[in-house]
C-alpha cells in the first residue's frame, strides 16, 4: 500500500470523480498531491482554490480546505486567502479558458505582484465543461463548436505570458511525463512566489475526437512524440523546431520579494 | 472625545477599523475612492491588509478569499464598478461568505456623471447579482451615521454571513460636517462565528444553526471544508437535487427575512401626521428640512427615514399606509424605491413619487411642492 | 445663526482645503459646520468651488442657496458664482485675477495672489491669504480657532509661512 500513500489526499467520499473516461485531470490532480506528499505540507495547512471548468472540480475531491471559486477568480480568491494568513501554502487549479480567457487579467496580475501562490494550469486547448468551444490556447487551424472551420484566433503560450508578466518560476510538463510533471509542481512549490506550471492533458471527448487525434493513449503518445526536453530544445536550430513540437522543463527562475514579504514592509512604514 | 470634521467616505474606513475590517481589497473610482484611500493608510498600521486589484471584479475575489481566510474585509466601489462586482456578491451570498460592499452611488446609467449625486443603484442593490438570494442593505445619511452603519454592516455580514451593501451616495460620501466618534468601549461587536463540533464529532459546514446561519470555520483550522458557488448540501459539496436546491435557496432567503434585528428606521413628528415623507440617505436631509418647513406652515406632516432599505420595511410601511392620508417618497432617480413602497402600502393611501434625476440634489422647496400638491390632491383641491 | 459661504476658483488655487480649513476652525469652537464641494452642475470643467454652512442649530439640507459670502479667486468663477449672493452678502475677489469685478454693492477686493507671491514667496499661499481674509470679514471664528486649524493641516515644515499668509490676508482688509 506505501506506493498509493497519496490516497490520503483525496476525499474517499467524493470519488469517483467526473471526468471522462481517459481525460488527463486526473493526472494531473495525481502529481499535484504527490508533490504535495513529497513537500511534507499538512492536509490541515493548505488551501486548494481552483476557478470553473473541468479541471477545476479537482478541488471537491481533495481533502484540503478547498474554494471552488467563479469562473476566472481564482487568483484573486487565492491572493485574498495568502494576504489574510501567509502561513498557508496555497494551491491553484485552473484551465486554459479560466486562466487565460476570462481571468487573463488576474493571471497576468498575479504573476506580477509575485504572490506567493502554486498555480497548475491544465492545458487541455478547449473549454470541455460546456462541450468544446474554442479557447485562447486552442492551436491554430484546430476545431471546436465555436471554430468549426478550424480557429484562426492566435493562442497564448502561457509559460511567455507568465515569465513576461512577472512570475518567478515557470514551467511547463505533460500528462505523459509524469514523474516530470511532478517534479516542476514540487519545484515550483519550492519557489517563493508565484510559480507557475503549465500540465498539458487530454481532453479526448471534446478536443481530441473533434479533431480526430484519436483515442486518450494516442493523444499521449503525441505528447511523448512532440514535447522536447527544454535543454535539448535549446540546443536545436530553428529550422528543427518544427511541426507541433514543443518545449517542456524549466523555463523561468528568479529570487524577488514577495507579495506578503514586501506587504511587510508596508506595515513597518506605517508604524513608523 | 471632541468633534471634529470629517467627510462620509472616511467616516466609513473609521467604522470598519472599529467594527474589525483587517482587510480591504479596492479598485480607484469616484466618488468612493476616499474610503480605499484611508483604508490604505489606515489598515497597515493595525496589522491589516489594503491591497489595490487589477479590477473590481478580483476586488471582490480577494476580500472573499480573506474572508473565507479569517478576516473581517470590506470593499468600496461606485457606479460602473458596483456592476462589476456583482457576480461575486452572488458568490458571497451562495457560499454565505461575510463582505461589505460600499457603493458610493453616482449618476448612471454606465459612466454616468462620475461626480455627481444619486440614488439610482437602490434597486441595484437588491437584485443586482443574477439568482435568487438575500440581502441586506443599509443606508445612512450623515458622516456620524456613515460611521454607525458600516459598524453595523460588518456585524449583520457576520451575523448572518452574507453580503452587506452600505448604500452611501456622493452627498453623504463627500459630505463634511462634525461628528464625535463614539468610544471602542461603547460599540458591540459581533465576532466570527466558529464551529460548535469538532470534525470527529460530525462537523459538517453548511449545517444551519438555530438562526438558520451555518458556522462555516475558517480555512487553516483544520476541517478541511469545501467552499463552492454551486448548489450544495450541508456538506458544502454540490449536490443535483430538486430538496437540496430548494432548501439552500429557502434558507438564504430566511435567515434575513425571519431575522428581528436587521430592520431599521427612523420616524419624526410622525404622533400626529396626516402626511408622511418617506426618504432615504443624501435626500433625507433635505426631506427632514421640507418637514419642519411644512410644520411651521402648520400642515400635518411627518418623517419617515428608511435606515435599513433592505429588506424592505414592508410591515412598518404598511401601518404607516394605514395611519396616514398620503405618503410622498422623495428618491434622487426616476422612480425605484417608491415601487416598494406602494406595494408595502397595499393602496390603504395614495404614495406620490417626488424623484429627481438632474445630477443635482432635492431642494427643501421641491419636497415641500409635492407635499402640497399631494394633500391638494387627497383633498380634492 | 447660519451662515452660508462659498469659495471658488480654479482647480489647484487651493478653495476647497480653505474651505475645510474654515469648517474645522468652527466645529474646534464647538459649532456645526457642513462643507461640500460638488452639488450642483457648475462642479464640472476647470472651475473649483466649495461650500461651507455654520451654524449653531444642526445642520440638515446641505447645498448652499443665497450665500453670504462669495469668495472668487478667477474671473470665471466670479461671473458663475456671485448671481445667488444674498442682497445683503459679501462678494471677495481676488484684485489681479478678476479685472472685471461684478456689479455687486458690498464687494471688497483684494489682491490675494499678489500678496502670497510678493509676501510669502509663492502663489501656493494665496488659499490661505484668501483665508485670512475671509477670517476679517466674516468674523465667523475666532482668528486664533483659525490659526490652529490651519497649523492642524498643513504640512509641518510649512506652518510659518502659512501662518503669515493667514495674518497678511487678515490684515489686507480694514
Amino acid at each position: 500500500m506505501i506506493e498509493r500513500s497519496y490516497e490520503t489526499y483525496f476525499r474517499q467520499n467524493r470519488l469517483p470523480h467526473l471526468w471522462c473516461p481517459g481525460c488527463g485531470n486526473g493526472i494531473a490532480m495525481k502529481a499535484i498531491v504527490q508533490a504535495i506528499e513529497k513537500k511534507g505540507w499538512s492536509q490541515d495547512n493548505t488551501v486548494i482554490v481552483s476557478g470553473i471548468g473541468c479541471s477545476s472540480r479537482a478541488s471537491g475531491y481533495m481533502d484540503f480546505d478547498t474554494l471552488h471559486t467563479a469562473h476566472g477568480r481564482a487568483i484573486p480568491f487565492a491572493t485574498g486567502v495568502k494576504m489574510a494568513n501567509p502561513n498557508l501554502n496555497v494551491v491553484v487549479i485552473t484551465g486554459d479558458g479560466d486562466c487565460t480567457a476570462i481571468g487573463g487579467n488576474h493571471f497576468i496580475h498575479g504573476c506580477r505582484r509575485n504572490i506567493d501562490l502554486t498555480v497548475i494550469l491544465f492545458n487541455n486547448n478547449i473549454y470541455g465543461m460546456t462541450g468544446g468551444q474554442a479557447s485562447p490556447m486552442t492551436p491554430l487551424g484546430k476545431k471546436a463548436t465555436t471554430a468549426p472551420y478550424g480557429s484562426i484566433d492566435r493562442p497564448f503560450d502561457a509559460c511567455k505570458l507568465a515569465e513576461a508578466a512577472g512570475a518567478t518560476y515557470v514551467a511547463r510538463s505533460t500528462a505523459f511525463h509524469v514523474q516530470h510533471l511532478v517534479k516542476m509542481i514540487s519545484d515550483g512549490m519550492d519557489n517563493k512566489g508565484f510559480s507557475f506550471i503549465e500540465a498539458l492533458v487530454q481532453c479526448p471527448t471534446a478536443y481530441g475526437r473533434r479533431n480526430k487525434i484519436g483515442e486518450p493513449a494516442k493523444m499521449m503518445a503525441w505528447m511523448r512524440d512532440n514535447a522536447v526536453m527544454k535543454n535539448a530544445w535549446d540546443k536545436l536550430t530553428d529550422d528543427k523546431k518544427i511541426g507541433e513540437k514543443f518545449p517542456i522543463g524549466l523555463f523561468y527562475k528568479a529570487e524577488e520579494e514577495t507579495y506578503n514579504e514586501s506587504y511587510k514592509h508596508v506595515r513597518e512604514l506605517a508604524n513608523h | 472625545m471632541s468633534a471634529s470634521l470629517m467627510q462620509g467616505n472616511e467616516a466609513v474606513a473609521e467604522g470598519a477599523l472599529a467594527a474589525g475590517v483587517r482587510f480591504f481589497g479596492g479598485y480607484p473610482i469616484t466618488p468612493s475612492t476616499e474610503i480605499a484611500e484611508t483604508m490604505a493608510k489606515l489598515l497597515p498600521k493595525v496589522g491589516g491588509t489594503f491591497i489595490q486589484m487589477e479590477d473590481e471584479i478580483a476586488s471582490m475575489g480577494v476580500i472573499l478569499g480573506a474572508s473565507l481566510a479569517g478576516k473581517k474585509v470590506l470593499t468600496a466601489s461606485s457606479g460602473p464598478g458596483i456592476s462589476l462586482k456583482q457576480e461575486l456578491i452572488g458568490y458571497a451570498a451562495e457560499a454565505e461568505i461575510p463582505a461589505v460592499i460600499v457603493n458610493v452611488q453616482r449618476v448612471g446609467p454606465s459612466t454616468g456623471q462620475p461626480t455627481a449625486p444619486s440614488q439610482g443603484d437602490v434597486m441595484q442593490a437588491r437584485w443586482g447579482t443574477h439568482g435568487d438570494h438575500s440581502i441586506i442593505a443599509l443606508s445612512p445619511w450623515s458622516v456620524r451615521e456613515s460611521f454607525n452603519l458600516t459598524v453595523k454592516a460588518v456585524n449583520l455580514a457576520e451575523k448572518y454571513r452574507t453580503p452587506v451593501i452600505l448604500l452611501m451616495d456622493e452627498i453623504v460620501g463627500h459630505l463634511r460636517e462634525n461628528v464625535e466618534l463614539p468610544t471602542a468601549e461603547e460599540l458591540e461587536i459581533f465576532p466570527r462565528r466558529t464551529p460548535k463540533k469538532s470534525r470527529a464529532e460530525g462537523y459538517q459546514p453548511y449545517e444551519p444553526d438555530e438562526d438558520l446561519v451555518p458556522n462555516v470555520a475558517n480555512f487553516g483550522e483544520g476541517y478541511r471544508i469545501h467552499v463552492t458557488g454551486l448548489i450544495h448540501d450541508e456538506t458544502g459539496f454540490p449536490v443535483g437535487s430538486p430538496k437540496v436546491t430548494e432548501n439552500l435557496i429557502r434558507r438564504i432567503h430566511e435567515k434575513i427575512s425571519l431575522a428581528d434585528d436587521i430592520i431599521e428606521v427612523e420616524e419624526i413628528l410622525m404622533d400626529d401626521a396626516e402626511f408622511a415623507v418617506v426618504a432615504f440617505g443624501g435626500t433625507a436631509r433635505t426631506a427632514y428640512e421640507a418637514v419642519k418647513a411644512c410644520r411651521e406652515k402648520g400642515l400635518k406632516v411627518g418623517f419617515l427615514r428608511l435606515v435599513t432599505i433592505f429588506p424592505f420595511a414592508d410591515k412598518i410601511i404598511y401601518e404607516l399606509a394605514g395611519k396616514v392620508k398620503g405618503i410622498v417618497m422623495a428618491e434622487l432617480n426616476f422612480g425605484q424605491l417608491v415601487g416598494e413602497v406602494r406595494r408595502a402600502a397595499n393602496g390603504q393611501c395614495p404614495v406620490k413619487l417626488c424623484a429627481k434625476y438632474d445630477m443635482t440634489i432635492f431642494e427643501p422647496e421641491e419636497i415641500i411642492a409635492s407635499i402640497e400638491e399631494l394633500i391638494n390632491e387627497v383633498n380634492g383641491i | 445663526m447660519r451662515r452660508q459661504l462659498r469659495l471658488s476658483g480654479s482647480g489647484g488655487q487651493g478653495v476647497i482645503t480653505a474651505a475645510i480649513i474654515l469648517a474645522e476652525a468652527a466645529v474646534s469652537e464647538g459649532k456645526n459646520a457642513v462643507q461640500s464641494q460638488s452639488y450642483g452642475p457648475e462642479a464640472r470643467g476647470g472651475a473649483s468651488k466649495s461650500e461651507v454652512i455654520i451654524d449653531d442649530e444642526k445642520i440638515f439640507h446641505p447645498h448652499v442657496k443665497a450665500p453670504d459670502f462669495v469668495l472668487a479667486m478667477t474671473q470665471k468663477a466670479a461671473d458663475k458664482y456671485y448671481t445667488d449672493l444674498s442682497s445683503d452678502g459679501v462678494l471677495i475677489l481676488d484684485d489681479d485675477l478678476v479685472p472685471n469685478a461684478p456689479e455687486f454693492k458690498n464687494t471688497i477686493r483684494v489682491p490675494i495672489t499678489k500678496l502670497a507671491v510678493e509676501k510669502v514667496g509663492r502663489a501656493l499661499f494665496s488659499n490661505i491669504v484668501a483665508l485670512g481674509v475671509i477670517a476679517k470679514v466674516t468674523g465667523l471664528v475666532n482668528f486664533d480657532a483659525i490659526k490652529r486649524a490651519v497649523a492642524h493641516r498643513v504640512p509641518p515644515q510649512t506652518i510659518a509661512q502659512n501662518m503669515m499668509a493667514l495674518q497678511i490676508g487678515y490684515d489686507a482688509v480694514a
